[in-house]
């Protein structure tokens, strides 16, 4: 509906006084959208459980934002497909081969290469996690 | 003269291919999205189509073989189709600016103003755009009209060779004569059932067969909508790109409940709610409403249960779209109709006689004053910009009930992993 309230919100505030000095200067307020999911047609967030990324601060429980745009390359960390899951774990490439790595030494490496059942979702790009 | 030049975009088993994305056990795996009350199959991916199965099949009939070749079963997840369908029409306007989104899985772009040197080349970094930010694979077509944009991406379903990507603008005419003439004529676009068996009765039953015909003959049988068709086939532009829908002229919200409803609490409780939906659909394109109309009716297939169907429709004093006056309206509307003794399977209400919000005066029988006119607005814009923001029924009318026991059925939903926290993918 954008009639003319939906403009409501941008105008200063009508007193009796002098308009405020400061009205020239409002500016929208931060968004975490654009710290978090520059590219918002291809950030998608997941929720993650288990405790195989508490190496790389991730842990159960918390969201994170995942970049379909972005290349996964040596070392980053993904979301990826694997058999009935979505796993996520850092990228290990070592020509000719590629692994799964978690960052938790209770887990093994897992190899990918030549897997069939194997495709990158995105790559990690924040972590939101909850202070407790 | 310049040449147009034509894409259209097509999702391939969009609804099913939302699902795949998102779902890593479905991954490889036949699967179906049902109806509404997980009746029907509404749309299903390659593997499935190769079981045999189709769409508009009652699911229940082929429940034998949905276990034995382990087919994915969905309930259709609107929320995430609707989302998923923005990203997909976003990331093609960053294509061209010439967009027409004309369903929830295609869209139409104009690139006669660009400079593009392959289109064919084109069209792959657009499918692989889209796949890549989205995970939907889609077919890219290219031509110089709207119809023959269609055509070719008929061409493209039935022929695995062109990699979902195909320039007509460049085909020799004889090449594209062998080609409209293996595309059925109720295939083209626009040829609706009842004229493509007209067309049968005189011999014309392919795309080509359309294209050549006498022209005088098919606009004075086919008025002015075939002849454009036809000369859309010829490769003469004359179905522009519609970037704006005109506003609807009426709308209607109906659905057949999830079980059938004997009460008429119940009633009004789903009258509401297809009233709120209505009335929400007709803020969005900006117009009041000054006829509402509310039908009921049984569940015809049942042979053994009394049958009863009926409307009502009342004209409002005053063009609205303040959801509680509609409610009072609908609720009247709903009370002559309704009679116990009956279970009701489906309702719906219809708004209509549609004028523009700007246009309204305030009533001149005082009916409604121009500040309580701007009350109302403010109040509905503030409820829609909530539901907007938080998700559907952050905020809706107590009369719309809580238990809403007559749902759709959906026993088979996914996630609405886009637009839900509390919804999101898991990953271990």
């Amino acid at each position: 509906m954008e009639n003319e309230w939906s403009n409501v919100r941008f105008l200063g505030s009508i007193s009796a006084g002098f308009p405020s000095p400061a009205d020239n200067y409002l500016e929208p307020k931060l968004d975490l959208n654009e710290l978090v999911a520059p590219h918002p047609l291809s950030t998608y967030f997941m929720r993650v459980a288990g405790d195989s990324m508490v190496g790389a601060c991730i842990y159960d429980g918390d969201v994170v934002a995942i970049d379909r745009a972005l290349t996964a390359t040596h070392k980053k960390i993904v979301v990826a497909r694997l058999g009935k899951d979505f796993t996520l774990k850092r990228l290990w490439i070592m020509h000719p081969k590629m692994y799964l790595r978690a960052e938790n030494p209770k887990y093994h490496p897992i190899e990918v290469s030549g897997d069939p059942d194997f495709e990158i979702f995105g790559v990690v790009t924040y972590v939101v996690h909850r202070v407790r | 003269m310049r040449r147009h030049i034509f894409a259209l975009v097509d999702c391939a088993s969009f609804y099913a291919s939302c699902e795949q994305v998102f779902a890593a056990a479905v991954h490889k795996k036949p699967a179906i999205v049902l109806s509404n009350n997980d009746g029907c199959i509404v749309a299903l991916d390659g593997l499935a189509k190769k079981l045999g199965l189709k769409r508009g099949q009652p699911v229940f009939k082929h429940q034998e073989l949905i276990r034995t070749h382990d087919v994915q079963v969905f309930s259709s997840n609107y929320t995430l189709y609707q989302e998923m369908s923005a990203r997909v029409m976003a990331v093609l306007a960053e294509f061209s600016d010439l967009l027409e989104v004309y369903s929830i899985d295609e869209a139409f772009l104009d690139l006669s103003y660009q400079q593009i040197g392959d289109l064919t080349e084109f069209g792959r970094t657009m499918k692989e755009r889209v796949r890549q930010y989205t995970g939907i694979p889609v077919r890219v077509t290219f031509a110089p009209t709207k119809c023959l944009t269609k055509i070719a991406c008929e061409l493209v379903k039935m022929n695995p060779k062109y990699g979902d990507v195909l320039d007509l603008t460049t085909w020799m005419p004889q090449q594209l004569d062998e080609s409209l003439s293996r595309v059925a004529i109720e295939d083209v676009w626009g040829v609706g059932p009842k004229y493509a068996r007209f067309l049968n009765n005189y011999g014309i039953d392919t795309a080509k067969d359309l294209r050549d015909a006498d022209e005088r003959w098919i606009r004075k049988s086919l008025t002015v909508v075939g002849a454009r068709i036809q000369a859309e086939l010829r490769g003469t532009s004359c179905i522009p790109l519609e970037v704006k829908r005109a506003p609807k002229q009426q709308i209607i919200c109906s659905k057949s409940f999830g079980k059938e409803i004997a009460q008429e609490d119940e009633m009004k409780e789903a009258v509401s709610t297809y009233t709120a939906r209505a009335a929400e659909k007709l803020r969005e394109q900006e117009s009041l409403a000054s006829r509402i109309t509310v039908f009921v009716r049984t569940n015809a297939f049942r042979e053994d249960a009394p049958q009863y169907a009926n409307s009502f429709t009342i004209d409002l004093p005053h063009p609205t779209a303040f959801t509680p006056d509609l409610f009072q309206y609908a609720l009247k509307a709903l009370h002559a109709i309704y009679k116990e003794g009956y279970s009701y399977k489906k309702a719906g209400v219809e708004l209509s006689r549609i004028t523009p919000m700007p246009v309204v005066q305030p009533d001149l029988f005082g009916e409604v004053t121009l500040s309580e006119h701007n009350r109302q607005a403010r109040f509905m814009y503030i409820v829609d910009a909530l539901n907007r923001i938080y998700g559907r029924d952050t905020l809706f009318f107590a009369v719309q009930g809580i238990a809403r026991s007559w749902k759709m059925r959906q026993a088979m939903l996914s996630g609405r992993y886009t637009t839900r926290w509390d919804e999101l993918v898991v990953v271990t």
